[in-house]
């Protein structure tokens, strides 16, 4: 009883100075400066067409990468966790396999979900989205080829490859653009070109199709070792 | 738009009372997906798309199969 009487009195609380904070904020008013500041200069500084890519690579190309060093991070650690030694690791016979449909069905349009995870990470400087979203749509194409074929796997060592190549092509064009070009961390060499081209923005591109790689591997190598855990069986527990 | 935003939210708000309310597992975890799914729809009203893309294929998809996995793996029902 004073257990819930407790909770009562904390979640009044709560509610109460939520509804004082929210009060208190104004919504649908732009009052930061350094959003006005963004909108105004990027084209000029950046030339991409997407603000938010232009915000998220260019004046915040540091915080980007340490997102996809967290991301790395996680993946490693999911890993290691459902890590199987090669000899313990044995196909589990399962009896129910997926029907005619979801498995012709599923060949049929993973190719297409490649296609659009591609198309969002390549437009990322021009329309929403980019890397991480195209990442995790890849990824998701893979969850679907998982469901559909239960006793098969992706090539893990592939996976690290691509993975590898593009995390140093990002952290490479941020250390170029350091040490010859400007003085600052990932500026942006390349040419501007035309806005709403496609090669346009410089490095953005570059950098979020090393992103869209290098998030879709990871992805999928989480969902390989989350699948191999439920489907093939590894030792006794 | 309004109307239909203020629909969504309450539909947000019981389906994410009975994904805890749910017995079987797997209701409560497609009851999630459900509440993922709303929160991208409310992110392209008020035009966010990127986070919308965002919150669709890892709230919706990725993490809606990550606990499946995990319920097949123990128990479906809840005790």
């Amino acid at each position: 009883m004073i257990r819930k009487i407790t909770y009562g009195i904390f979640l009044g609380i709560i509610v109460l100075s939520l509804i004082l904070f929210f009060a208190a904020f104004p919504f649908g008013k732009n009052k930061m400066a350094v959003g006005k500041y963004y909108l105004k200069n990027d084209i000029n500084q950046t030339g991409a067409a997407n603000v938010v890519t232009a915000v998220t690579l260019d004046y915040r190309g540091f915080d980007t990468l340490g997102e996809v060093t967290v991301l790395f991070a996680a993946a490693t650690g999911v890993a290691i966790l459902f890590y199987v030694l090669e000899e313990d690791k044995k196909k589990r016979e399962r009896q129910v396999y997926p029907n005619f449909v979801v498995r012709v069905g599923s060949r049929i349009i993973f190719p297409f979900i490649l296609l659009f995870g591609s198309y969002i990470f390549i437009h990322g400087h021009l329309t929403p989205g980019g890397g991480f979203q195209g990442g995790s749509i890849i990824a998701s194409g893979f969850l679907l080829l998982y469901l559909a074929y239960p006793g098969e796997r992706v090539n893990r060592s592939k996976l690290s490859v691509v993975e590898g190549i593009a995390g140093i092509t990002f952290a490479g064009l941020g250390l170029w653009g350091l040490f010859t070009q400007g003085n600052s961390f990932l500026f942006n060499f390349l040419p501007k070109g035309q806005l709403n081209m496609i090669f346009s923005a410089g490095i953005l591109p570059i950098i979020y199709i090393a992103i869209g790689f290098k998030v879709a591997s990871e992805f999928a190598g989480i969902v390989d070792d989350m699948m191999c855990e439920a489907v093939c069986s590894g030792g006794e527990k | 738009m309004i109307y239909a935003s203020w629909l969504l939210i309450i539909a947000m708000i019981v389906l994410a009372i009975l994904s805890i309310e749910f017995k079987d597992l797997i209701a409560a975890v497609v009851a999630m997906g459900a509440v993922s799914l709303i929160i991208s729809l409310l992110f392209l009203f008020l035009q966010a798309p990127d986070v919308a893309m965002a919150e669709a294929s890892i709230g919706a998809a990725l993490t809606m199969a990550i606990y499946i996995i995990v319920v097949r793996k123990t128990e479906r029902r809840e005790k």
